[in-house]
């Protein structure tokens, strides 16, 4: 038997008449399929593990606020925010370094970079821990006098210091590149303008420079905050206090490993999300200037749209 | 810096100010290619100057090396009394360090083909900037002398508004209040009404017209003809790193001697 099919394409010509017709929109029932295919997913995967014989949520909840926890929280958070105003800031003077005319502070610069960069973290805390072995006394003075002060390395370097001073001297590795990048985005017009203006060469890095290419760099820099949050986990090879070695030590003598490892992802997730508040403020805020403002209303009706998207 | 060149060419207007840049066989390369070839060149105080000539003729170099963004290779520029770059001492010249040369460039102004107003500060802040961070002018002072300069630009209204929010004309007004902040003594122009739509053209110019009628001493490299010639007091064409012809606009535009000039203008025109 043969069908005959015929395809009703509706008018295929119009006229201009002028009146004013509704218009019947466009139903993208793809986009409701997927929508509900990946809730599913993530429905499933909730209720698994919110019911997992394995797992003791009781327990979660009782470490969630246990005291050993809140401390080590707050030792990350203030490891985290000193080694990246340590790494920062010797980011920024390395970064000028490493663009400068001056070939030894620009190989120094470089030379920096590539040791801190290449190799590992675990190993750099090791070193400042172990720097009595080196330097067993610290001292400020002037060379040729007893003038001065004088400490026993170990008493200065305590695990705290040692992780601080690590992570945030490797962290300004990776923020030198950074502020480069960020440096040299910033037009080479904007230098000519503040140098015409009779800017010294200084002035022009403090006044012009730098502040735009903040805007560049916040992005970049909240990624290494955030990554700095989780690493102060190595901390625990130097004696440290933090979060993850706090939580490691509860659970080697419980045995509860998931139920911690899940207290500890809690704040770590907390944490973040924290970071990510702050930093999207901070973007808001540097780059009302040099931002588009069209750009700048897409940021803020993103969330809304997706949701308006979803309704068509 | 060794004189290289001695040609000479007589400013044809005679006048009895000094003059306010001075120079003789002015040569420059990049990258071992000459593209200033010796350039003579004068203007006095009051006096506006138009540069034009074709695309890499060398205008807008010359242009900056007049406050010193690019520094000579050869020949003598002397600009407000200094060798630019350099201080006469003894019989040799003492190369200056960046504070040396950032008061030299505080007395000269320079408005750019692309503006280059500061993207992270307002309309307001770019022409304060300067006076501020530079001269140590107190903030109110600033502010005040900030809203004449902008008004005197026709931009008081928008004071507040960032470079993106203004239109090229507008940003390339506040870069033009932004370089008269400094008080200069002479104002470079290099092609300012290049990057700029069509219509808004005549609002720049307007503008420098009206900084010309105040006696400011203006250097302007342009290819806008009419302007030279309505503006100007002397005409200068450049073609090839060289000054080709340099005159009164109404002799060099209206009757240029030279087979080149004559070919460069009755393309422009």
């Amino acid at each position: 038997m043969i069908a005959v099919i015929v395809l009703d394409v509706g008018e295929t010509t119009a006229e201009a008449d002028g009146r004013e017709y509704p218009v019947v929109h466009l139903k993208h029932w793809g986009r409701w399929f997927v929508a509900a295919l990946f809730l599913a997913i993530f429905c499933w995967l909730a209720y698994v593990y919110a019911t997992s014989p394995n797992i003791s949520w009781g327990q979660v909840g009782h470490y969630l606020f246990f005291p050993a926890i809140l401390s080590g929280v707050k030792v990350t958070i203030e490891l985290s925010l000193e080694a990246t105003v340590i790494g920062l800031v010797l980011g920024v003077v390395l970064a000028v370094m490493r663009i400068s005319r001056n070939p030894v502070t620009a190989g120094l610069a470089a030379l920096y970079i590539w040791f801190f960069r290449g190799t590992p973290v675990l190993v750099q805390l090791i070193f400042w821990y172990n720097l009595a072995l080196v330097f067993p006394t610290l001292s400020l003075g002037i060379p040729g006098t007893s003038a001065g002060l004088s400490w026993q390395t170990n008493s200065v370097m305590t695990g705290f210091n040692a992780a601080m001073l690590g992570l945030g001297l490797n962290l300004a590795a990776y923020a030198a590149e950074t502020v480069r990048a960020g440096i040299q985005a910033v037009g080479a017009g904007q230098s000519e303008a503040a140098l015409a203006l009779g800017m010294t060469p200084s002035q022009r890095m403090r006044v012009i420079v730098l502040p735009q290419a903040l805007r560049i760099i916040i992005p970049p820099i909240g990624n290494e905050f955030i990554s700095m949050l989780k690493t102060t986990s190595l901390v625990y090879v130097v004696a440290g206090t933090d979060l993850m070695t706090n939580a490691s030590h509860i659970y080697l003598t419980n045995g509860e490993v998931i139920e911690l490892l899940i207290v500890a992802s809690l704040w770590y997730l907390a944490m973040t999300a924290v970071a990510t508040v702050l930093q999207t403020i901070l973007e808001r805020r540097f780059g009302e200037a040099t931002q588009p403002r069209s750009s700048r209303l897409k940021l803020k009706s993103s969330l809304s749209s997706a949701s308006s998207l979803m309704g068509r | 810096m060794r004189a290289v060149s001695r040609r000479r060419v007589e400013p044809a207007l005679e006048s009895s100010a000094d003059p306010i840049v001075m120079a003789r066989g002015v040569r420059k390369s990049f990258d071992r290619a000459e593209v200033l070839h010796g350039i003579d060149f004068t203007v006095r105080s009051g006096e506006v100057s138009c540069i034009i000539g074709a695309s890499g003729s060398g205008k807008s170099t010359f242009l900056r090396c007049i406050n010193g963004l690019e520094r000579i290779d050869g020949g003598e520029l002397v600009v407000a009394g200094s060798h630019v770059g350099y201080t006469l001492r003894e019989g040799r010249l003492h190369e200056w360090n960046p504070r040396e040369m950032a008061r030299f460039r505080q007395r000269i102004g320079m408005v750019f083909q692309q503006f280059n107003l500061f993207g992270h500060m307002t309309a307001a802040e770019n022409v304060s900037c300067a006076a501020v961070k530079v001269r140590r002018m107190s903030k109110a002072a600033a502010a005040a002398r900030t809203a004449k300069l902008l008004d005197e630009v026709g931009l008081s209204s928008h004071a507040g508004k960032y470079p993106h929010q203004l239109s090229g004309g507008q940003q390339q007004r506040v870069a033009i209040a932004r370089a008269l902040a400094m008080d200069p003594e002479l104002l470079l122009f290099d092609e300012p009404t290049s990057a700029l739509d069509p219509e808004l053209v005549d609002e720049v110019l307007s503008v420098m017209k009206s900084l010309a009628a105040t006696g400011m001493t203006m250097v302007v490299v342009t290819h806008e003809i009419g302007f030279a010639r309505e503006v100007a007091d002397t005409v200068v064409y450049l073609d090839d790193g060289l000054v080709v012809e340099w005159g009164p606009p109404q002799q060099l535009i209206t009757n240029p001697t030279h087979a080149r000039t004559q070919a460069f203008l009755s393309k422009v025109l």
